[in-house]
């Protein structure tokens, strides 16, 4: 494994070194972030980064593919626009995680911040997917356009385990979370819809893979205590105007 | 709806002895206006829904039709003008907000107008541009402090990246999805046989338009559609939204009758939806922020390209202005308040915003004092109308213009201003199969080359008459212009002499 030291490096001497890397290394640790940004941006598959420290702003922005694993906590803008690949992040992350992801898996082990998953999209294969271990913010899921976010609150009561107007201007995708949330939570746009087969089975192959990469024993989440929120319509507001 | 308490607001006059009862009217209008009767065999209007688009006028075969304003007037009143009192009757009837299509169509002053241009007599002689040389050629992009040239004579400054134009003009931001594959498709190969660009908007680039990445700018707005490192690798230049003339502080609501296959999957948002672009991007509420994607994106482009950021003009546009270089953009992009739009909330478009002439000087003083007018080039739009108002727009400051609504009358738009409808009966804003087939894009190509050759020759003609051989010698030359019919107050704020001063 390529071993990388990014003390004193601004995010344009580390992302060059990355991307110069990248395409013959399978793995690169990096050492000591100290909140560079944009690591790992535009990354293709076949790599597997390794973050010790603190990644800044925009991790994985346009990510294209490529792997990767935060030692810690991230910041702000985890996954902005990324395309495929996976992130998994041992820790907490910041606002606006997953903004418009297009593909690829998030999973974070606790909390995550606002207005995560803001914009997602998704088209024919390609669905993002937010895994979220503990609780998030307010505006979860916001203007949702498509892809799968979970929050299975570990630690906190399922009314802490979202903030509020989740899933504000949502008119595509679907959001899981466990436990009975009181309906103010949520915006206006959203509904509450019956679980099925497929959601099971969508959601017992995300946590497991939770469970494995952050060692918690998947008998602590009973499956049936998930329920499933999706958009009301899929023009929230085609009312709105006068022709 | 129901019943509606208004007349129509045109007349369709059909001339008997003319009409033939062939129909064309009746497939041509796609606004149901024009219907066979099977029982009286004769064609009828539903004058009601006619917009004026002047489609079926122009193929009716044997010339029978007039559309004209309904001869009803509303009793004389000067509060009370007949637009507002339509307008409000319809929310009324609706309860909805008021939406428009295409830019302000409000009497209010047209600067460009209003300002005039010098040629020499005498002295400093004119330049007959067709035995001389003119150069056009405009670069836009950071440029450096200085240049340091080696012993050689060879450049050692490292240049920041540009956009290379054959002539200061580029076609505006129209998304697919606002506008029809056909139309991206006409602006696409128009600006590659120019030697200028586009500007996709913000709906992503159709694979079959990736053959002209080279001439294109990609669009990043708010709702991130269509974007990925594929897309912002292969424009030649990328373009952050943050604002257009015709709204001002509002996002856009791109309607779900627009959203067929082709643009769900361009923009990988479910088919029928509405692409919803909130006001803002949620990951920018400072300069700082703004920073931040900028860089997102040069680092995701390699700093290879220049990274422009596009806003409407309103008030402090300068001190906005002066952040977005701060912030490390290449090139901002000022939309006036006459901007078009597909669709804008009535209200927003016709009230909202300063005009683009003011917003040209405004920009360009602030960036002069502040000493960094060379970090940014200043694109201007906003109802760019002809070669005089691009040469007007240059000297008051602007590097390039931005030209949207005359492009697409190029291609045959008659300013119906219905395109939030959907239903464009001249194929361009439109995704219906049936009617995107009535823009012909090699006729569209040709259309719109047509009309950007004839305005560089009237550029060159009217820089020549100035005695100026170079569009970079008129850049933010105001001696140039002088103004007429303008308070003192305006000619400061333009930096502009009156006429005969
Ligand atoms: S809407 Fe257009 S095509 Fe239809 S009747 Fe009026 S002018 Fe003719
Ligand atoms: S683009 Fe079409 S709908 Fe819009 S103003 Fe022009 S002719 Fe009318």
């Amino acid at each position: 494994m390529k071993v990388l030291d990014a003390h004193k490096l601004s995010y344009r001497e580390l992302n060059d070194i990355i991307k110069e890397e990248a395409p013959r290394e399978k793995e690169i640790k990096i050492k000591n972030l100290r909140g560079q940004r944009y690591i790992g941006g535009t990354l293709k598959e076949g790599c597997t980064l390794y973050l010790d420290g603190i990644p800044g702003n925009d991790l994985a922005s346009f990510m294209n593919g490529a792997h990767i694993v935060v030692s810690g906590n991230a910041q702000d803008g985890v996954g902005n626009t990324m395309n495929k690949g996976e992130i998994v992040i041992h820790g907490h992350a910041g606002d606006i995680m997953g903004y418009a992801m297009r593909g690829g898996e998030i999973y974070v082990k606790t909390d995550v911040g606002y207005r995560v998953g803001i914009h997602m999209k998704e088209f024919g294969e390609q669905i993002p997917m937010l895994i979220i271990g503990g609780s998030a913010g307010n505006f979860l899921g916001e203007y949702m356009a498509g892809g799968v976010i979970i929050v299975l609150g570990i630690g906190d009561s399922p009314e802490e385990s979202i903030g509020n107007f989740c899933g504000t201007g949502m008119h595509g995708g679907r959001i899981y979370i466990r436990g009975e949330v009181p309906a103010f939570k949520f915006g206006k746009e959203v509904k509450e819809a019956a679980m099925e087969e497929e959601d099971y089975r969508l959601l017992k192959d995300k946590i497991k893979k939770y469970c494995k990469y952050f060692d918690y024993p998947m008998k602590k989440i009973n499956l049936e205590d998930f329920h499933k929120y999706v958009p009301i319509g899929s023009r929230p507001y085609g009312n709105l105007y006068a022709y | 709806m129901g019943f509606s308490m208004l007349a129509p607001e045109y007349r369709v006059d059909r001339d008997k002895d003319r009409c033939i009862d062939c129909k064309v009217c009746v497939t041509q209008c796609p606004y149901d206006v024009h219907y066979f009767d099977e029982e009286e065999e004769k064609v009828f209007a539903r004058e009601e829904n006619c917009v004026n688009c002047h489609r079926c006028v122009v193929l009716c075969p044997t010339r029978a039709l007039i559309i004209r304003k309904y001869p009803l007037e509303f009793r004389e009143n000067s509060a009370w003008k007949d637009i507002d009192i339509r307008q409000l009757q319809k929310q009324a009837e609706t309860g909805g907000i008021l939406l428009s299509g295409m830019g302000n169509p409000k009497p209010l002053p047209v600067f460009w107008d209003k300002i005039l241009l010098n040629a020499s007599q005498v002295t400093n002689p004119s330049i007959d541009p067709l035995r001389e040389p003119m150069e056009l050629k405009t670069f836009l992009g950071r440029k450096p402090e200085r240049l340091e040239i080696g012993c050689d004579g060879s450049l050692k400054t490292k240049i920041s990246p540009q956009l290379e134009l054959s002539a200061p003009v580029m076609f505006s931001a129209m998304s697919f999805g606002s506008i029809s594959l056909n139309a991206c498709r006409v602006l696409a190969e128009a600006a590659e046989q120019l030697g200028i660009y586009y500007n996709t908007g913000e709906g992503g680039l159709h694979q079959s338009l990736f053959k002209f990445a080279d001439h294109t700018v990609v669009q990043v707005a708010s709702g991130r559609f269509g974007v990925n490192s594929e897309y912002l690798k292969i424009g030649a230049g990328i373009e952050i939204k943050i604002g257009q003339g015709a709204k001002p502080g509002i996002g856009g609501h791109l309607p779900g009758e627009k959203v067929r296959e082709e643009v769900a999957a361009t923009r990988m948002i479910p088919l029928g939806t509405d692409a919803i672009s909130p006001a803002p991007h949620h990951d920018i509420y400072s300069i700082e922020d703004l920073r931040q994607l900028i860089f997102a994106l040069k680092e995701a482009s390699d700093y290879e390209k220049p990274v422009s950021v596009k806003i409407a003009a309103v008030h402090n546009v300068a001190a906005i202005a002066s952040g977005i270089a701060r912030a490390g953009a290449d090139i901002i992009t000022i939309d006036g308040f006459r901007g078009g739009t597909g669709a804008a909330p009535t209200r927003i478009r016709d009230n909202v915003g300063i005009p683009i002439e003011f917003a040209i000087s405004a920009v360009d003083n602030r960036l002069k004092e502040e000493g960094i007018r060379n970090q940014v080039s200043v694109v201007a739009a906003g109802s760019i109308r002809n070669s005089a108002d691009i040469v007007k727009a240059v000297a008051l400051g602007a590097d390039a213009v931005y030209i949207g609504t005359a492009a697409l009358l190029a291609m045959g738009c008659h300013l119906c201003r219905k395109c939030y409808m959907g239903k464009c009966s001249w194929g361009i804003a439109t995704q219906q199969p049936h009617l995107v087939k009535r823009l012909n894009p090699e006729i569209g190509r040709e259309r719109l080359v047509n009309l950007i050759t004839g305005w560089k020759h009237e550029i060159k003609e009217i820089l020549g008459g100035m005695g100026i051989n170079a569009i970079d010698s008129l850049r933010g030359n105001r001696h140039m212009l002088r103004g007429v019919d303008l308070s003192s107050r305006e000619l400061d704020i333009l930096g502009i002499k009156a006429a005969g001063e």
